[in-house]
């Protein structure tokens, strides 16, 4: 076999295909007019899926690619609103500041958070995360300035003299940002620092034999998907103006733990795809309580208790049927149009 | 063979080293040590303390007593990180390779030390980290072709057969850029061929490559015909050292090791 010059530059670039590219060009645009053809309900649904996408790449990169169970991911988004809320509110410090801030105080909370994880695995790490979980909801419930179960009025977005008032002038924006978070997660996770955390997740002793060490990445990863987390969690106060801590409870972080399990562990596109999915499902079960309101009156209220146990269906469904995820199925169709029309 | 030099140039010296398990004494007072650019041998029945001796070594264990050398410098306490980065390597015998990845990305991922860009730089994925990424890229690239895996580098690890596992988890550590190797069982459940070929990688490294091998083997026909030195644990006692020559001659080896090496090879597969 004659060895041929590979342009390793290319090889590595994010978008490789033209095809890929074509039909990134085709969504980007997408993206851009469909504000104009959608109600505003409509739009605020796809700002609800942009703001999880972020949320999610954080827990995927955490769980998925570094394989350490978080149960409080809703809490470092609740730090992460909070921060920014207070921030604006109390200090009047802008937003294009308090948004970096809401993330690094996550992150920075999230390294704390870390340290259990070095000595901690599997379901030990799950439970020391539900304890950090009840800690920031008990802070949050308790302390006069976050004003506990009354909630909390947030100010609305502006930057420079531009303030964001409609759902799509916040579509745009949320859906940048959701942009940018997708770009870089993929980049971490192409680079040395998905490839350490990938390599903690398969074999943690091996790894340290490469010479990756544990302890950095592990608190690395931790940073990293809560920095994500405070993030959304900053857009999400921002965009709805009003938090209680209701909005970051247990069951958000389990919303979240379907979205990367139902999109697929370890995968960017997963992530994305589970978020959409996830934030979607709720949506569409209001749709069709609509159409059935009329022969079953009783069922709007149950659908409020229903939703968490869905999410909890949809984990144990995915983990049984479809362990790789909406990935899984994607990779499969993707494979099957390659070498369409041959079976193998 | 390496040609080595008269005067002795020890790269790796292991001292009365000692550690149990429980009531288990895995290693008793063990001592030796390892020329640069040799193929040194460790053999010796199952559970002679081999693996751990390794495991000490790469500082996956912590030795109770004793001294490890390398380069003159004292390892024993450092961590497995920090004694990889002075250029230890390790193969693995039960395949440790990180099964989510592919062949290039397990090969990539031993290239930590030889990327200095940090987190910032990963998520714009520009400048310092592009061309490093590209650099290691080619480094990894030639650690494929030395080992004729072109074909299988962007299959995931996990999917491949058995032999051909062994040969990526050679070339992780490879791609390490080591200055010594810690092999243990590179043949282990290999046919005849897939043996001679691991036995061409093994020489190539050594000598072309200029790396020490420390060898961990059962198969006494490939130990035989690469070592330089050959030393025969039994049950955590170093009972032998020496070249392949005296050791096949060596009473004491023949009854603790040699005698019952048929029995074993059974046991292995
Ligand atoms: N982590 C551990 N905990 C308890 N006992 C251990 C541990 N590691 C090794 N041992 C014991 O130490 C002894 C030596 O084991 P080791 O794996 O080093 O043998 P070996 O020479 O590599 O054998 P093999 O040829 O089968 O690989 C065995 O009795 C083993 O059970
Ligand atoms: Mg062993």
């Amino acid at each position: 076999m004659g060895t041929f010059k590979v342009n390793y530059r290319q090889d590595t670039a994010l978008f490789q295909t033209l095809w890929v590219k074509v039909w990134l060009g085709i969504l980007v645009v997408l993206l851009i007019v469909s504000p104009i053809f959608l109600s505003r309900y409509q739009i605020s649904i796809l700002n609800e899926m942009g703001i999880a996408v972020i949320g999610a790449l954080g827990l995927n990169l955490l769980t998925g690619f570094t394989g350490q169970i978080s149960l409080c991911h809703g809490s470092f988004l609740a730090i992460g609103a909070y921060t920014s809320a207070l921030l604006t509110s109390k200090l009047g410090i802008p937003f294009w500041l308090s948004f970096p801030l809401s993330g690094l105080m996550a992150a920075a909370l999230g390294m704390i958070v870390a340290v259990p994880s070095l000595r901690l695995k599997g379901l030990y790490l799950a439970l020391g995360t539900l304890a950090f979980g009840f800690i920031v909801e008990y802070v949050i419930f308790h302390w006069g300035l976050t004003k506990g179960d009354m909630g909390m009025a947030v100010r609305r977005i502006s930057i420079y003299k531009f303030a964001f008032r409609t759902e799509k002038q916040h579509f745009y924006l949320i859906t940048g940002f959701a942009a940018i978070a997708v770009i870089s997660a993929k980049n971490i996770a192409r680079s040395k620092i998905g490839r350490s955390f990938v390599a903690i997740r398969d074999r943690d002793i091996a790894a340290e034999a490469m010479g990756i060490p544990l302890a950095k990445y592990k608190v690395m990863a931790f940073a990293v998907s809560s920095f994500y987390a405070g993030v959304a969690g900053c857009l999400m106060a921002h965009y709805q103006k009003w938090i209680v801590p209701g909005n970051f409870d247990l069951s958000v972080s389990i919303a979240y733990i379907a979205m990367i399990i139902m999109g697929g562990l370890g995968t960017i596109l997963g992530s994305v795809l589970g978020a959409i999915l996830i934030t979607g499902i709720p949506h569409g079960i209001v749709y069709l309580v609509d159409i059935f309101k009329e022969s079953y009156p009783g069922l709007s209220g149950f659908i409020v208790d229903f939703k968490l146990g869905l999410f909890g269906l949809v984990i144990v469904l995915a983990l049984l049927f479809e362990p790789k995820g909406l990935f899984g199925i994607y990779w499969r169709a993707k494979i099957y149009f390659k070498t369409w029309p041959f079976k193998y | 063979m390496a040609v080595l030099k008269d005067a002795p140039d020890y790269q790796l010296e292991v001292e009365d080293v000692s550690i149990s398990f429980g009531g288990i004494r895995a290693l008793n007072n063990v001592s030796l040590s390892v020329r640069r650019g040799e193929i040194y041998s460790i053999i010796g029945p199952n559970g002679a303390g081999k693996t751990t001796l390794f495991n000490c070594i790469g500082g996956l264990y912590r030795a109770q007593k004793g001294s490890i050398k390398f380069e003159g410098k004292e390892i024993l306490g450092k961590k497995p990180p920090e004694i990889a980065r002075l250029g230890i390597a390790r193969a693995f015998q039960n395949i440790a390779l990180f099964e989510g990845m592919t062949v290039l990305d397990n090969l990539m991922s031993a290239r930590i030390y030889h990327s200095n860009y940090g987190l910032l730089r990963a998520a714009v994925y520009l400048g310092k980290c592009m061309s490093e990424e590209v650099r290691n890229r080619d480094k990894v690239e030639e650690i494929i072709d030395f080992l004729d895996i072109q074909a299988i580098r962007k299959t995931l690890v996990g999917s491949l057969p058995y032999g051909l596992q062994k040969r990526v988890e050679l070339g992780r550590a490879l791609a390490m850029d080591p200055k010594l190797m810690l092999i243990d069982e590179p043949v282990s459940g290999m046919n005849l061929e897939e043996t001679e070929d691991m036995a061409r990688y093994l020489l190539d490294i050594n000598e072309e490559m200029k790396v020490t091998v420390v060898l961990v083997e059962h198969d006494m026909g490939l130990v035989m015909d690469l070592s330089d030195t050959v030393t025969v644990l039994n049950f955590g006692l170093k009972i032998a050292e020496g070249s392949p020559k005296d050791i096949a001659a060596n009473p004491e080896v023949i009854r603790a090791y040699l005698g019952e090496t048929d029995t074993r090879e059974e046991e292995m597969v």
